[in-house]
């Protein structure tokens, strides 16, 4: 059988990936790519503790319903990101994070 | 130790997520990031099978590849003049944040591994760390999550949220359609 922990440390893995992608990259399209992959890690995470620690899996769902909501949550976030993205694409021709300094002073 | 054929499925999944995720953040070319994103979320979704999750699996599969890998692709090709300007992928400060998210990988996993060879220290490791499914059906799950994310009960019950979901996802709609929209 597969120990709990194996779950956790893939998770761990990718999350970690996925943050070095957040502060690494330059390119804000590929910075929200990353954050699709911490998001899946976290999803991982939920669905493994809900099946290994919870009682009655079959009755008691908290964890895939956690899950659900990080979907709807992502979907937003990636609607959302991806809208202002073009938005500023449209006005300063980059999409290159540390170009787009109109808020620093 | 003999592999279980589940654990050579876990096995294959985990090295396809990690080794997708490596290629989305170190690849330089950005459509092949989004591509290798789309693998990444397949090998999650095998994860979730394998975590008896049918429907989440289902819907990882329509709701992260379907929309929102595609919608990323969207928006590459939409940006797609930036990347020939600009060939470096990531920043001057790069092997900072390897350096941080390698301590970060460290810290998370050394209280699960405890028979990890070499390790400096000994974490006494948590006892769910090595625990094992419960041997309790979880195939009926889908039938409550059903049931629970539309009912209002005192203590099994996710409608406020739900609706609070779909109220999320009507503003991000209509937030994007804005932002997006070209001014004339």
């Amino acid at each position: 059988m597969i120990p709990l922990s194996w779950y956790l440390i893939v998770a761990a893995a990718m999350f970690c990936i996925g943050l070095y992608g957040v502060l690494a990259r330059r390119n804000a399209i590929a910075i929200l790519i990353s954050i699709e992959l911490m998001l899946n890690a976290v999803n991982i995470n939920l669905v493994a503790f809900w099946r290994y620690l919870t009682a009655e899996p079959g009755t008691n769902v908290a964890g895939q319903a956690f899950a659900i909501f990080v979907f709807a949550v992502a979907a937003a976030e990636a609607a959302v990101g991806l809208a202002l993205i073009i938005a500023i694409y449209r006005n300063r021709q980059t999409v290159i994070a540390e170009d787009i300094n109109l808020l620093k002073w | 130790m003999p592999v279980t054929a589940l654990q050579a499925v876990f096995f294959v999944g985990a090295f396809v997520i990690l080794g997708a995720s490596l290629m989305v953040v170190t690849s330089r070319n950005l459509f092949h990031s989004a591509i290798w994103l789309i693998v990444a979320l397949f090998g999650v979704a095998v994860l979730f099978v394998l975590l008896d999750a049918g429907f989440l699996a289902a819907s990882q599969v329509v709701v992260y590849i379907g929309a929102i890998a595609t919608l990323i692709i969207f928006a590459v090709m939409l940006t797609r003049r930036v990347m020939q300007s600009s060939p470096e992928a990531a920043n001057e400060e790069w092997w900072l944040a390897a350096a941080v998210t390698l301590l970060l990988f460290v810290l998370l996993a050394a209280p699960l591994a405890p028979f990890f060879p070499g390790m400096l220290w000994r974490v006494q490791s948590p006892d769910w760390a090595m625990a094992q499914p419960t041997g309790a059906d979880a195939s009926a799950s889908l039938v409550s999550l059903g049931q629970q994310l539309v009912s209002a009960g005192d203590t099994t019950g996710y409608a406020v949220p739900f609706e609070l979901a779909s109220l999320l996802l009507l503003g991000a709609m209509i937030g994007s359609i804005v932002i997006a929209r070209e001014k004339r």
